[in-house]
């Protein structure tokens, strides 16, 4: 069995005789490989004794899951209404400038930092009270 | 040893509590992680025991460690308390916000709790119910809808197994007080849980958490596990979501919590009757949740029904964000004015511009002019004007803003965000944003098919103008408004309608063109 079969094996394992064990499912395979694929998908389904179809239903339903694995750091950036109003709109050229290839800017709505935007967030470390400087700062960091 | 106490909060953290908490402690101060007090503009917000009592510092960096220390430091905002954004306010739900450490069970007991729970266990569920309709509490999450009615409902249906979901789902920007009680006082919101669970007979718990709050999900599970024996037999999880808005939707979360599509559910059946895997099931928002253990304790039902206003009674965590000097967590009774939040608690906006407009409820909220600022905190008086209170969230603007664009983004926010069940909303969306775009452009020339003779209707003379395609809008909007399945497709009339009524002067360089195109009443 090859090592991503074998990490599948176990996440569903872990998970499958809990009530609706689908999502939780779905939310380790993405941490663990980073994109839920064709592949994954197939055998999950297998694994839960649904189709496939049902499988890439839910996985092409909710934001957070993607098809193929990206490399590059991620930055989040809230674009919501408290962060425009506290100026999202104007730092972010700035961010998209130190991100060029190397980091994806990917937008968020809502990070519950609403009354101290801009707000960000990498990995499970977030930034709030941002401006064009510490923008281009924390993209360079990530 | 001189104690000191800073936040664990996400926002706290966010603005460098962490790094201060190891300065203090490198200097032997004994740290203490509490919760928030809300004061948001003041975080990291840091409280130094002295000789009378906590003194309060705020925004503190890693310079002004040594000053505090040293008493040089010209950032204090003396005792906490008797701050006046702390001191008006009437804190039920948020009683514990500032005071105790979130995970510590001995803060937790020594404040009151599970004496709600173990009140509960004595009198029963259906005495437990009707404290919870005596206290006149209205679900938090935006509807309104009271919550004993819905516990009673739950309560009377048979069923070999009843659900308590927790919507955690709190995706409106504006609001963070859903945050805040997972974070400061998570135990708060377990209690309440449980409450409820004794009193519809449900032993399983579900807590639906959006990814986007890592720390929350943290606290809670934590949370979890160490007060695992007290709840029992209630069992509670927590679920993380994936991302998606919808899912704050109540049947759209129950299908997310069942491992499917976060689709919404046409009602009824209702969620009462038919919830989480076709058991009765109730669905309630954090807010509720976390006031239920002071309702449930000795005259908390009347306490909390004293405070408020007309129909809503009780308390509101009112959440004050955007572009506004004073941002934070600030909950009272209902019958506040929305002048009063925004300009003398809020004061003003941070960017010290003029007052342009307030959008109250999240994206699904309308834009309220400062004309209007006399309105009422009040789930009818909101509803009369269009409006709503959803769950609380105020997010300011300032002159800068430009209203048409944030009709624009409202519309393609619940684009990206629709669930795709029912056509108003997933279609109409789209539609939408293109509209937007042409009134922004001035209208458009006609097109080779409206041009052909067979479309013998149109005015080939002339294009559309901007007075068309508003017109169109309006349409639009209602259609939206009444043809679909949930708030979604449905409230996001409202920001946009709001938008192009409030400030026409965004809209077109003749704002009285605006005014004849949107009809009475439309949105």
């Amino acid at each position: 069995m090859s090592e991503k079969s074998e990490l599948l094996g176990e996440i569903i394992a872990r998970h499958r005789h809990r009530e609706g064990p689908l999502l939780p499912i779905l939310n380790d395979v993405q941490e663990k490989l980073g994109c839920i694929d064709a592949q994954s998908e197939a055998f999950i389904a297998k694994g839960l004794n649904l189709s496939r179809a049902d499988v890439h239903g839910v996985v092409s339903f909710y934001h957070d899951y993607r098809s193929e694995a990206d490399p590059r750091p991620v930055v989040q950036v809230c674009h919501a209404e408290a962060c425009k109003a506290r100026g999202v709109e104007a730092i972010i050229a700035q961010a998209e400038k130190a991100a060029g290839k190397r980091v994806r800017i990917e937008p968020v709505y809502c990070l519950g930092l609403c009354s101290a935007g801009p707000a960000a967030r990498t990995g499970d470390d977030l930034h709030i009270r941002l401006d064009a400087d510490s923008v281009a700062k924390l993209v360079e960091r990530a | 040893m001189t104690i000191v106490r800073i936040p664990d909060d996400a926002l706290a953290r966010a603005g460098g509590a962490d790094a201060l908490a190891a300065e203090f402690a490198a200097r032997g101060c004994e740290v203490q992680r509490t919760s928030s007090w809300g004061m948001h503009w003041l975080e990291p917000l840091v409280e130094i025991d002295g000789p009378d009592g906590f003194r309060g510092f705020g925004p503190v960096t890693g310079d002004d460690v040594d000053a505090i220390l040293d008493g040089k430091c010209s950032k204090s905002i003396g005792k906490i308390e008797d701050h006046p954004f702390i001191a008006s306010q009437t804190r039920m739900t948020f009683r514990r916000a500032g005071k105790t450490r979130p995970l510590s069970l001995q803060d937790y007991v020594a404040t009151g709790g599970w004496a709600g729970l173990q009140r509960a266990r004595r009198i029963g569920g259906k005495a437990t119910v009707e404290e919870v309709k005596a206290s006149g509490l209205r679900g938090r999450g935006g509807a309104g809808f009271p919550t004993g009615i819905k516990w009673d409902t739950v309560r009377k249906a048979e069923a070999d197994r009843k659900y308590i979901v927790c919507n955690a789902d709190e995706g409106d920007s504006g609001t963070f007080a859903d945050r805040m009680v997972m974070e400061g006082d998570p135990f708060a919101l377990l209690e309440g849980m449980a409450i409820a669970g004794e009193a519809v007979g449900a032993s399983q718990g579900y807590i639906y958490l959006r990814s986007e709050y890592p720390d929350a999900i943290r606290k809670l599970n934590a949370a979890l596990e160490l007060c695992a024996e007290i709840i029992a037999p209630f069992r509670c999880e927590v679920r993380v979501g994936a991302g998606a808005y919808v899912c704050g939707e109540e049947t759209s979360l129950l299908n997310s919590l069942e491992g499917k599509r976060g689709e919404v559910r046409a009602k009824p059946p209702l969620p009462a009757l038919e919830g989480l895997f076709g058991r009765p099931t109730v669905v309630n928002n954090v807010l509720s949740l976390a006031a239920v253990p002071h309702i449930l304790s000795e005259g908390g039902a009347e306490q909390y029904s004293n405070a408020g206003f007309g129909r809503s009674r009780g308390t509101m965590p009112i959440q004050l964000a955007g572009n506004i000097r004073h941002g934070g967590l600030y909950e009272i009774g209902f019958g506040i004015t929305l002048g009063e939040l925004v300009n003398e608690i809020g004061g003003g906006t941070a960017s010290g511009r003029p007052v342009k407009a307030v959008q109250v409820g999240g994206p699904l909220g309308a834009y309220i002019h400062p004309d209007q600022f006399d309105i009422v905190f009040d789930y009818e008086a909101y509803t009369a004007a269009d409006a709503l209170i959803g769950h609380g969230g105020i997010t300011v603007f300032d002159d800068t803003a430009d209203m048409l664009e944030m009709a624009r983004f409202a519309m393609q926010f619940c684009a990206i965000e629709s669930c795709g069940k029912c056509t108003p909303c997933r279609i109409g969306a789209v539609r939408g944003t293109e509209i937007i775009d042409r009134i922004k452009a001035g209208g458009r020339a006609r097109d080779r098919i409206e041009l052909a003779p067979q479309m013998h209707n149109t005015i080939k003379e002339k294009g559309r103008d901007t007075a068309d395609e508003i017109a169109l809008l309006a349409d639009l909007c209602e259609t939206m408004k009444f043809g679909s399945l949930c708030a979604l497709g449905g409230f996001t009339p409202y920001p946009v309608i709001s938008a192009l009524r409030q400030w026409p002067e965004d809209s077109s360089h003749d704002p009285e063109v605006v005014r004849q195109a949107l009809p009475e009443g439309a949105g």
